[in-house]
């Protein structure tokens, strides 16, 4: 089957705003999953439940509050506006900022479980050697956790990609530059007659799927392998 | 060697853990191997992250050479990566996604590259681990592991290396190679060492320096054969065996029969077997059970070894009051005795006394 430029472009977008989506979330999402991995402070109860809000609550509250927050005439959007000149709302970043704060409890969670189970003793082993905070972090930390940041960032990439609550609230419906694969879907369905194409969406969206469980099946066995061909 | 200021070691903290109270007070020598030996739960390893930096103490103050890395009345805390002090952990504790190689260079400071790869070259020939530099961690032995972080710690070029129970969990005969590795390389650097333990062998082979610890704090702490001569702390070192240790040169080998001949000093030799270069130095150590003690030499008699002695010292094991304990003076160097009281009273000993000392066997370390 030969896909139609909207489909395309449908496409693009989603696989655009996802990759946006998950490159904003990671720095972060390294920093807070350390954090919360390594250091016990008062209110980390309270830290963990907001980052994990946006996976309980509707994606539409999420997108409502991102308005209020990032929109032009709100908290930051207006400093943003002012001094920057950026506007979000309505516009593909700003898919990709909604779809990433959906995404990012879902990349902390798992980096997190994987940081907690790196040995502290080999952190404080490289220490000895004259590694600093960050040197150990970057050298050992990090490279031991990367099973937890490969299947972190593949959940959170699905998560982007399938997003669509959140980004519509606050990003619009708009062909061309918010229009991903869920809106796109969700179009068609609203408008007669289209349930052929609907349904090329679907399989579409299905064969994305699936492309990205086994590329991040085949990434993990990579790094098993070639993690066990090190222990032998 | 020269006590050089540079790196003598001061330490005085105070600090709760739970149930455990550490409070120790040390002053050790800037070179040479010092043993910290107690039970487990005495605070031997507590000792070790403290100097390390790898716990922060409540207070105290902690100085190598001129440097001070503790004050806790000052606030200063140097973290463990500014202190320049090299740690080899019980259970190794190799990077596992680093190659031997690249975990041996992870600590190597930067800018003395020339240096640097004469020194690697060095350390890992030392240790017997040019083979394993291509491999992984997960693939070493327990043995090869070790040797690693040996490398690995040296080769971060520290002021002082610490040890901690290197050998556990080894078999017999990798535990007597791993040793022998360690000697060889306490030998040859020229910081010193801090070897923590609860294997009085191991400390007789290496420590010249020994520290008793026992429930959080310092019980002793003294060149290792004044220690070991000490009556009051037969309790505490039992392990020991009343070990003493003598250290001479060789003067002499007699290939036909592999023996040696060693001198204490002018007046005092000994033959043993063994197989060492004229003039090498070692260190012999004799259990008190060894050593039987005569009024006149003999004469038709296996004993390779008869040194005239003078009793020195004369005590009774509070332990077990059937037996005499010697201390015995041969020159500058003493010597522990144990004989049975009935044999003490016959032979009607007393301090002063010139006797004979029938040294039965000596285990010898080349130093």
């Amino acid at each position: 089957m030969t896909l139609s430029p909207a489909e395309w472009e449908a496409i693009r977008l989603s696989l655009l705003i996802g990759f946006a989506a998950v490159a904003w979330i990671l720095p972060p999402g390294i920093a807070v999953a350390w954090w919360l991995a390594r250091y016990d402070f008062k209110g980390k109860a309270i830290v963990d439940g907001l980052i994990h809000l946006p996976l309980v609550l509707p994606p539409v509250v999420v997108g409502y509050l991102l308005l209020i927050a990032l929109g032009r005439q709100g908290v930051i959007g207006s400093w943003l506006y002012s001094v920057f000149g950026v506007s979000l709302p309505f516009t593909w970043q700003g898919a990709a900022v909604a779809s990433g704060v959906m995404a990012f409890p879902l990349l902390v969670r798992a980096l997190r479980l994987s940081l907690e189970a790196v040995d502290p003793k080999l952190e404080a082993a490289a220490s000895t050697l004259g590694a600093g905070r960050l040197r150990v972090f970057a050298t050992i930390t990090l490279p031991l956790a990367i099973p937890g940041l490969l299947t972190g960032t593949v959940l959170a990439f699905a998560r982007a990609l399938s997003e669509f609550g959140a980004t519509i609230t606050f990003a619009s419906n708009i062909p061309g530059e918010t229009r991903t694969l869920p809106l796109a879907l969700y179009t068609l369905i609203q408008s007669a007659g289209q349930e052929g194409a609907a349904a090329r969406l679907c399989l579409i969206s299905i064969v994305i799927a699936l492309m990205s469980l086994i590329a991040s099946e085949w990434l993990a066995r990579r790094t098993r392998l070639r993690l066990q061909e090190r222990d032998g | 060697m020269a006590d050089t200021p540079s790196s003598r070691l001061c330490l005085d903290v105070d600090q709760r853990l739970g149930q455990f109270h550490l409070q120790a007070a040390l002053d050790l020598p800037g070179h040479g191997v010092t043993g910290i030996f107690g039970t487990s739960g005495s605070g031997k390893t507590s000792v070790l992250r403290v100097i390390a930096g790898l716990e922060r103490p409540s207070r105290g103050r902690f100085t190598l050479g001129d440097k001070t890395l503790l004050d806790t009345q000052r606030r200063r805390f140097v973290p463990p990566h500014r202190r320049r002090i090299g740690v080899v952990f019980q259970e190794a504790r190799l990077f596992p996604h680093y190659s031997v190689r690249r975990n041996l260079t992870y600590g190597i400071p930067h800018g003395v590259k020339a240096q640097a790869i004469s020194h690697f070259d060095d350390t890992v020939e030392l240790l017997g681990i040019s083979a394993l530099l291509d491999r992984m961690p997960g693939t070493l032995s327990g043995g090869e592991a070790r040797r690693v972080a040996i490398g690995r710690a040296l080769l971060s070029d520290p002021q002082l290396l610490l040890m901690d129970e290197p050998l556990t969990g080894l078999d017999g005969a990798r535990k007597a190679e791993l040793l022998q590795y360690i000697l060889r390389l306490t030998q040859q650097v020229e910081i010193p060492v801090i070897y923590v333990s609860h294997d009085p062998d191991e400390i007789t082979t290496i420590a010249d320096h020994l520290v008793l610890m026992r429930a959080g704090r310092v019980e002793a702490s003294d060149r290792l054969p004044a220690l070991l001569q000490r009556f009051d702390l037969t309790q505490a070192l039992s392990g020991f065996d009343a070990t003493s240790i003598l250290e001479g040169c060789v003067s002499a080998c007699d290939p036909d029969y592999h023996l040696i001949r060693v001198a204490l000093d002018q007046d005092h030799h000994l033959t043993l077997p063994g197989v060492l270069h004229e003039g090498s130095r070692v260190r012999l150590r004799i259990r008190a059970r060894d050593i039987a003690i005569a009024l006149t030499p003999l004469k038709g008699t296996s004993y390779r070894n008869q040194l005239p002695a003078t009793i020195d010292a004369i005590t009774t094991l509070p332990e077990s009051p059937h037996t005499v304990e010697l201390r015995l003076r041969l020159g500058a160097h003493r010597l522990r005795s144990r004989l049975t009281k009935q044999a003490f009273d016959e032979l009607a000993l007393a301090e002063g006394q010139e006797i004979v000392a029938l040294i039965r066997s000596v285990a010898v370390n080349a130093l």
